[in-house]
């Protein structure tokens, strides 16, 4: 802005913003120190720097859960999920987006109504079916679901309207390509941009839920992290050292990802808020 | 556009999928199938049971609005809303005043080093909530904990703190933990509502010799107002639904004497511990209304008031 601002105003702001700042990342940073203490050592006083117990705590979470089967059952379940979502996610958007059929406002307008609906209203009753169907204890439940992503079908579908025009579908029809066709080679790589920023979320998401998992898994082989990282207070008592280790393992899938991504991660949130 | 129609080959019958447009529905079926099965089914079927409570091991009798009416009759239960409204005002009245400060800073005065900030205080927000819970349980152990190790070297204390045993103070703590993970994504969230306020009103209302104060008040926070219902609403669904974090920090206990004992977590002992699968899925619907009731009622308080502005100006 045009204002121009004093010195003492400067430094009190930047200040203000550097503490911010720091408190957004010492709880981070005091995972990873402590993670390199023993127990011990965490009791006794505060450390700013590495210790040396990175080893031992990792053999005392090893001696417990095998952590990393917790990273292979969030990558099971995650993974597959954001495929699903991704590729009907596309498909529907596009149904939207350039078919003219009777319908369509209402039927969108109801996709759009659904995500008001908090996650845990169906809980109970998805869990009465999943019984019924004898899916308890199977990563199906968790994956399945994923293939409907309101929020996804209407990022995509404005994606498309703006960006893909009619004319180029048009000419494909002339050149005799299928309906599979169009949608497979010319739709699904135009849209990508739109998809992939959508398919972070997604990711990020089906990553971080605890309920769901808690709620339809049973086999504790089978507990994705954030399952496995509730439960390991219970385990380790009062092995600090050995608990900010399983910490720090959990989140640094997900903190790459928001460091690597956090252009499009904006993008996507931001264009969200200001057309809803 | 008829160009769209494609001719049906000779000696077929025009069918309903050789309109072009008709094609559409086949798009977008897959999508509708999943939602019903997985999503509207099961909470029609929630509802069903929370009309039901159990007779014997086996089956399950019909009670009306019994199961209601025993819940608003539970201390417990009650309490539960109460803990929740209160976890999501201690952190939803800071988390907005910070971030409409942070958003007016960030985006409209020159600060070195703009994005790198943004993605820093943005950071906690997407971070495993269990992940987080069990961080903030350990920094906050009153024997082990981190944080009174700090403010005792400060000397700002001489006793460790009990952070997660007197009542008042863990509801603060979950409110913390949710101001430290939101701040930042409600400050980008306004911060994209201000990019679509012109420049050009701030400088007028600047050559009349409005002060900063004055622009803020009087320009910047009536046209941020539908982008702040929209971080109110969402923040509501959100705030109502909380469980990771009381979950974690308590070993799902909700202690001290259920002062963290939000609507989820006391809906999903109620379930999966004791359960009373129809008594939670009537703390399921009961939840739903009341986002539903105060979303409603935000929604038109705020776009009544923009209607009657809109109507002056």
């Amino acid at each position: 802005m045009i204002q121009k601002r004093s010195r003492l105003e400067n430094t009190v702001l930047y200040v203000f913003l550097i503490i911010l700042a720091i408190i957004s990342i010492t709880p981070f940073y005091m995972m990873v120190i402590n993670a390199t203490h023993s127990n011990v050592e965490i009791s006794q006083n505060i450390w700013l720097t590495p210790g040396s117990s990175l080893g031992d705590n990792y053999r005392i979470i090893q001696g417990k859960v095998n952590i990393w089967r917790g990273f292979l059952s969030s990558a099971i379940i995650s993974v597959p999920s954001v495929l699903l979502s991704a590729f009907f996610s596309a498909m529907t958007a596009y149904g939207f987006a350039k078919f003219h059929f009777k319908g369509k406002e209402v039927l969108f307008w109801f996709i759009l109504s659904t995500m008001m609906i908090p996650q845990q209203l169906g809980l109970i009753g998805y869990y009465n079916l999943m019984t019924h169907l004898r899916l308890i204890d199977s990563f199906l439940p968790l994956i399945l679901p994923a293939a409907a992503n309101a929020a996804m079908v209407f990022f995509v579908r404005s994606y498309i309207e703006a960006s893909i025009s009619d004319s180029l579908i048009e000419a494909a029809i002339i050149d005799g390509a299928r309906e599979s066709y169009i949608f497979l080679r010319l739709i699904l790589p135009l849209a990508m941009p739109s998809i992939a920023t959508m398919s972070i979320f997604t990711f990020i998401n089906k990553w971080n839920d605890l309920i769901t998992p808690m709620v339809l898994l049973n086999s504790a082989s089978k507990f994705p992290m954030p399952v496995v990282i509730s439960n390991i207070r219970g385990l380790y008592e009062n092995n600090f050292g050995a608990i900010y280790l399983g910490v720090a393992i959990s989140v640094t899938p997900i903190i790459i990802v928001v460091v690597t991504f956090s252009r499009s991660i904006i993008k996507g949130l931001t264009i969200g808020a200001v057309k809803g | 556009m008829t160009t769209r129609i494609k001719a049906a080959p000779p000696g077929h019958r025009r069918g309903f999928f050789d309109k072009r447009d008709n094609k559409g529905y086949l798009f977008i079926l897959p999508f509708f199938l999943v939602m019903l099965v997985f999503q509207l089914y099961p909470i029609v079927y929630t509802f069903a049971l929370s009309l039901t409570a159990p007779l014997n091991l086996f089956e399950n009798e019909f009670v009306g609005l019994g199961n209601y009416t025993r819940l608003f009759a539970n201390e417990v239960f009650l309490k539960s809303i109460f803990n929740t409204w209160f976890i999501w005002l201690m952190n939803f009245i800071p988390q907005i005043v910070f971030a409409l400060f942070l958003a007016v800073v960030l985006y409209e005065w020159k600060v070195a080093g703009k994005d790198t900030l943004r993605t820093i205080y943005f950071l906690p927000n997407l971070v495993t909530a269990a992940s987080i819970g069990v961080l903030f349980a350990v920094l906050l152990d009153w024997q082990y904990g981190t944080m009174n190790h700090l403010l005792m070297n400060l000397g700002v204390i001489k006793e460790p703190i009990h952070w997660l045993q007197n009542k008042m103070i863990t509801r603060g703590t979950v409110s913390l933990i949710q101001w430290w993970q939101w701040f930042g994504y409600t400050m980008i969230i306004i911060m994209a509502g201000l990019s679509s306020i012109s420049d050009e009103l701030y400088e007028a209302a600047f050559m009349d010799g409005a002060s900063r104060i004055q622009l803020f008040f009087r320009i910047t926070l009536p046209l941020l107002r539908p982008i702040l219902l929209y971080v109110f609403i969402t923040s509501l669904i959100g705030g109502m639904q909380i469980f990771d974090i009381p979950r974690v920090l308590t070993n799902g206990r909700g202690a001290p004497d259920n002062a963290i004992t939000t609507m989820v977590l006391y809906l999903y002992n109620q379930a999966f511990k004791n359960f009373n699968i129809g008594y939670a899925a009537a703390v399921a619907y009961t939840l739903f209304f009341m986002i539903l009731f105060f979303s409603a009622l935000s929604f038109r308080m705020m776009s009544g008031k923009t209607k009657e502005k809109g109507g002056l100006g």
